[in-house]
């Protein structure tokens, strides 16, 4: 027997079997989308290019050379040099390792935050759900860009505050999600069936509710990650998010600003790279709520 | 009889509905002001140290935290700032010396007329291009539009003004740049509104007219491109649930012409939804003009937000948070209301 018919065997033997055979034939269904599989190919060079940084730049980030200021781009220097001579390509190149913590950070605290607080509103539902919910529409009705930026001012400046500003504005949505899907199995037999067991409120959100709310999650935060990418730019480029001489993105366009109509590479060149990655986001999440909910294609 | 019984259970619930229409708009501005409140009062360390600094005298510090109020339980406090608040005052601002509110009052106009521009540009081109598409699905428009709107979430605002400034108007020439008019037009036209046209056209000073449009032209249209991308793929998508139903097909097979089909047949029923769809980017522009102000130092809301986020000052921070926030909300529910209104199936 082999790999691909154990895979999609129709009566799975065990559990990892099973989830196995799942994600395989998610990840063919996703293979079939042109667009999903540039958003993945656009991904997997960010990774590799955060992983592999110091061998595919040439320069380091951060080492000046008065010298070679303000230089147009060249086969020495693909994206031309900044106002301290430093390398802008190396410079992007590093600032990926930026963004990727960024928007890993930001998904890694907003989604299980957003899942826990919608799963808990829907499950209990009552007076929870009442305030839960309250306070998610509060915050969903609100500016996201303004909410952040009214943090990071409390906060301070910085990119570890930068990266809180934004989980806190992104944690609603996720709520919303988690607490709709929660209502539609909350009275599912399989839950009164765990419940009359005697397993805890705590075992049934964790076991058997929050992974159902998992495949809608995941499509959702991809595509916010754009958003992410987007945020955490825009406080980049105000000045409030990576510090110099850090090489992120968005701090590097607003370096560049005061060059733009003489050396218009300085500023261009990260926006590149942003616009790059963002779409990579948008084009996998497309596909992915294409393959895991048909039922919300927004775009038929 | 039975038909005045059903009118009064319909008035009574038409009365229920303004009613929790009214306490949801009330609770959703309470829970703004909880937020603005929190950000202020709980998120610094020390809100006494960054008024005083760190150099101040115990004694000083002291007496700075009772000025302010401190000294006192946080619920009293909250209190205390809802109904300043409510009165209108937002603090002085510490980088202008003037109250918040009237510096707010100053440079609202000004983001009001780049937004107002941007999302007339977006409506016209927008919805014309979502139904459009909708007709040519899965042809090379439907997909050009689709990568278009992909685009619009996916390009930082502030690179797409800098690259703009660069093309058009230090490459081409075609529009003016940075600021509301050119410097040795500023002061001519008495401030009536603060909207730049509006007070041109007023003073009938056609030449500061032509000025101030050249100057707006560019930001309003990157403003546009935003809400040209998100309304395009909204219409195209109500569209198409349209175009799909058996009326649509009867339609057709009647011999109604084809244009009469798409903007008769099957524009009409979706002019409901899309004022909601407008109104929602109308209020996601006044977010997006932050940026945009910041880049072609417009001097709105968003340019006196980032400055005073630069300064630290807080109450300045905290004012225009609130005042795009509530504006944000009212929108939101007026469309709301809008769609309830409209929408004669929700009568």
């Amino acid at each position: 027997m082999s790999t691909r018919d154990w895979l999609l065997d129709d009566s799975p033997a065990t559990l990892t079997q099973a989830n196995l055979g799942r994600a395989w034939r998610m990840f063919t269904a996703l293979m079939r989308n042109p667009l999903a599989v540039a958003g993945m190919v656009i991904i997997l060079l960010l990774l590799a290019t955060a992983l592999f940084a110091p061998w595919i730049a040439p320069e380091s980030p951060v080492g000046q050379n008065l010298q070679a200021r303000l230089l147009p781009p060249s086969a020495d220097h693909w994206m031309g040099t900044d106002e301290l001579g430093r390398d802008i390509f190396s410079r992007v190149v590093y600032g990926s390792r930026i963004t990727l913590m960024i928007v890993a950070l930001v998904a890694v605290i907003s989604a299980p935050l957003g899942l826990i607080i919608g799963a808990v509103a829907g499950y209990f539902g009552g007076w929870v759900d009442r305030i839960l919910m309250g306070l998610t529409d509060v915050f969903l009705s609100l500016p996201k860009l303004i909410l952040a930026l009214a943090f990071v001012a409390a906060l301070g400046p910085g990119i570890e505050n930068a990266i809180i500003a934004i989980a806190i504005t992104a944690w609603p949505a996720y709520a919303r999600i988690a607490r709709a899907e929660t209502l539609t199995f909350r009275n599912a037999e399989y839950i009164q069936a765990v419940r009359l067991v005697g397993g805890s409120h705590g075992r049934i959100i964790f076991r058997h509710v929050l992974p159902l709310c998992t495949s809608s999650m995941i499509v959702r935060v991809t595509l916010d990650m754009a958003g992410i990418i987007l945020t955490a730019a825009g406080l980049g480029f105000l000045g409030l998010g990576a510090q110099p001489p850090l090489p992120e993105w968005g701090a590097m366009i607003s370096r560049g600003r005061t060059f733009i109509l003489d050396q218009w590479w300085v500023a261009t060149m990260p926006g590149f790279a942003i616009i790059l990655v963002s779409l990579g986001f948008c084009f996998l999440g497309d596909g992915l709520r294409d393959v895991l909910d048909p039922k919300q294609g927004g775009a038929k | 009889m039975a038909t005045d019984t059903t009118l009064a259970v319909r008035a009574g619930r038409r009365a229920r509905g303004v009613g929790g229409f009214v306490v949801v708009t009330m609770l959703t501005f309470l829970g703004l002001l909880a937020i603005t409140f929190f950000i202020g009062r709980v998120v610094p360390i020390d809100p006494v140290l960054s008024v005083v600094g760190d150099r101040a005298t115990q004694e000083q510090y002291d007496a700075a935290r009772i000025a302010m109020g401190l000294d006192r339980p946080m619920i009293v406090q909250f209190l205390d700032y809802v109904w300043s608040v409510a009165q209108g005052d937002l603090g002085r601002s510490i980088s202008t010396n003037r109250p918040v509110a009237e510096d707010l009052a100053r440079v609202f106009p000004a983001t009001l007329e780049m937004a107002t521009l941007g999302i007339i540009i977006g409506v016209v081109l927008g919805v014309p291009a979502g139904v459009w598409a909708a007709t040519r699905r899965g042809e090379w428009v439907d997909q050009v539009m689709r990568v278009f709107a992909l685009l619009g979430y996916s390009v930082p605002a502030f690179w797409l003004g800098l690259v703009g400034l660069a093309v058009f108007y230090a490459g081409l020439g075609w529009v003016a740049g940075p600021g509301r008019l050119d410097i040795f037009y500023e002061g001519l036209v008495p401030p009536v509104t603060n909207v730049m046209l509006i007070d041109a056209a007023i003073a009938g000073d056609w030449t500061v007219f032509w000025n101030a449009l050249s100057h707006l032209l560019l930001p309003a249209s990157i403003l546009g491109f935003f809400s040209l991308a998100f309304i395009a793929r909204m219409t195209r998508s109500f569209m198409l649930d349209q175009l799909g139903q058996e009326f649509i097909t009867t339609a057709r097979v009647k011999g109604v012409p084809e244009w009469r089909v798409i903007w008769s047949h099957g524009f009409k029923p979706i002019r409901v939804p899309l004022i909601t769809v407008i109104g929602l980017s109308y209020a996601a522009l006044l977010e997006g003009s932050v940026m945009i102000e910041t880049v072609f130092s417009w001097p709105g809301i968003g340019n006196y937000l980032t400055v005073a986020l630069l300064n630290a000052d807080m109450n300045a921070v905290l004012g225009a948070t609130l005042v795009i926030g509530s504006v944000f909300i009212l929108i939101n529910k007026v469309s709301d209301v809008l769609y309830r209104v409209l929408d004669p199936r929700s009568r």
